[in-house]
């Protein structure tokens, strides 16, 4: 009972304390703004801790931060190589090939009405495949390392950003197009010139978008078979032996890569498309 | 047709032009039996309602749209040919400066595309942006700039590599009446200094007459030409020659040939 008042009462502090916070001065500042989600992000484990500990909850059903916190310092090196196989070796390799195939599709795809015809319905179907049925040919086809993860996460990331580089190299302005159609520009020129810059801002939102899809892929193609590492290898054999703190270990691991992966997409699309209505300052 | 003194030599001639766009509602006549010399030198306004073609015939000047029937010759040569030996510049409605590129690299754009070397290209944004009094803002994004400025920046980049022609599709339309006043005197003053010939789209009476040697005269349905008028106002025009009688006629006869052409449909 007393982990739950407590629990109640520190998050009943930590929100006065973070609506003030916010409220300040000091809150429009960086460090600030820091502070306050640096805040927040406590009490929720807090909160956590003291919901688990009160209501006695079983740790095969939720695990208390105390008890993952630990589990995660004593294994690091597992967690560390887990991570290099799958967010780098598998889901990293499979998101630049993906990328890059999607980018080079979008703009042949744009140059060419026929492929504009019979690539994008076909880029549609292999999106519309499960994953679940997907990932056991690829193993099948790459093998259990990490190339057969990269495949599955080429094939999950290629078509969000296919179409949407395809709307973006559509979405120039027609005044804009004028301009180079008065200059005499060539093919060329008119993409890198124009066409390529104006498709920025939708390039990064499929790159957002891509970039948890890798994730998922990745991991979720471990289940299908995969060598003895791997953050997909790890969930379901510790599923298996109940070893739920390892599971949510590699989750908070998971959540972490994903977040940053995403976080650093979204700053180099604030140095691109500075130019943005939606990124100006 | 009126045919006009011959001050320069024609640069642009239309005989007998028509175009018809297909639409969803079937064709639309946009451009009728379009009729016109303009030399060299010339400062020609196209004055008219929506849709009487003004815009449509500036841009089949600059190739950007394709007559259905009839010649235009551009310095003797087709819109197209003359388009790849880059004569003209054009201003459109909006100042359509790319948001990616600073000013200067706004105005550098089509020297980029025509291959003007580096050192040339920082020369001429230098001196263009003198020319339209921006100097100090080449370092600036577009979205940073009033609508004027912007404006300038586009009529700087259409000058930036040295056009004989100088096409601007109601390039002050969207600006209030001050601003309008002060880029006015500026492009006549521009006009004056490079001795170009300049095709000018507007909604505006007195801009019309204010700037133009000579004042085409448009209606619509069909498209085409009612009047052509050779001002006789002096090239040097203070801001004040607006109250002469001369300027009052003008203008008069252009309203006369709007009312004329203007049915009430």
């Amino acid at each position: 009972m007393i982990w739950l008042v407590g629990a109640v009462l520190v998050w009943l502090g930590a929100w006065a304390l973070n609506v003030r916070l916010a409220a300040s001065a000091f809150g429009r500042t960086r460090a600030g703004r820091l502070a306050v989600a640096t805040l927040f992000g406590i009490t929720l484990l807090v909160l956590w801790e003291g919901l688990v500990r009160g209501l006695a909850v079983s740790p095969i059903i939720l695990p208390g931060p105390s008890v993952i916190g630990p589990k995660i310092a004593a294994s690091l090196p597992t967690l560390w190589a887990d991570f290099v196989q799958t967010v780098v070796k598998g889901a990293l390799s499979g998101f630049a090939i993906g990328t890059a195939a999607a980018f080079v599709a979008a703009i042949a795809i744009d140059r060419s009405p026929f492929l504009q015809k019979g690539l994008l319905p076909i880029g549609n179907f292999v999106s519309a495949l499960p994953i679940v049925g997907l990932a056991p040919v690829l193993v099948m086809w790459f093998g259990f390392d990490w190339h057969s993860k990269a495949a599955v996460v080429v094939v999950m990331v290629f078509f969000p950003l296919l179409v949407n580089m395809v709307a973006g190299l559509q979405a120039t302005d027609p005044l804009h197009r004028d301009l180079m159609a008065t200059y005499s520009a060539s093919y060329p020129q008119r993409l890198m010139k124009l066409r390529l810059p104006a498709a920025m801002p939708f390039f990064f939102n499929g790159l957002k978008i891509a970039a948890t899809l890798a994730l998922i892929g990745a991991i979720v193609a471990e289940f299908f078979g995969s060598p003895i590492v791997g953050m997909g290898f790890r969930i379901s054999t510790e599923v298996g032996r109940l070893g739920l703190d390892m599971v949510w270990a590699t989750i908070a691991v998971a959540a972490l890569s994903g977040s940053a992966l995403y976080g650093l997409i979204a700053l180099i699309e604030s140095r691109v498309t500075f130019w943005h209505p939606s990124q100006r300052k | 047709m009126k045919d006009t003194t011959q001050i320069g030599q024609p640069v642009i001639e239309a005989r007998d032009l028509d175009l018809t766009f297909q639409t969803g509602d079937g064709p639309v006549l946009a451009l009728k039996d379009v009729n016109l010399t303009i030399n060299k030198g010339d400062f020609v306004s196209f004055i008219g309602p929506s849709g009487c073609g003004k815009t449509t015939f500036l841009r089949c000047i600059a190739a950007l749209e394709h007559p259905t029937a009839g010649t235009l010759t551009v310095n003797g040569l087709t819109p197209d040919d003359a388009r790849m030996r880059r004569a003209y510049g054009y201003v459109f409605q909006a100042a359509g400066l790319y948001p990616w590129r600073t000013i200067a690299g706004n105005v550098k754009l089509p020297l980029e595309i025509m291959g003007f070397s580096r050192a040339e290209q920082e020369e001429r944004v230098r001196k263009v942006l003198e020319l339209v009094e921006l100097a100090g803002f080449g370092g600036k994004f577009p979205w940073q700039l009033s609508g004027g400025m912007q404006q300038r920046a586009s009529i700087a980049r259409a000058l930036a590599f040295d056009a004989d022609i100088l096409l601007m599709d109601e390039p002050f339309g969207a600006l209030d009446e001050i601003v309008r006043d002060r880029l006015n005197e500026e492009v006549l003053k521009l006009w004056a200094r490079t001795g170009k010939t300049i095709g000018f789209v507007t909604h505006s009476i007195p801009e019309a007459v204010y700037l133009s040697t000579k004042i085409v005269v448009m209606s619509p349905r069909p498209g085409r030409i009612t009047d052509v008028i050779d001002s006789p106002l002096p090239r040097e025009r203070p801001l004040d020659i607006r109250d002469s009688r001369a300027f009052i006629e003008i203008a008069h006869r252009v309203r006369e040939g709007l009312r004329a052409g203007h049915h009430d449909d």
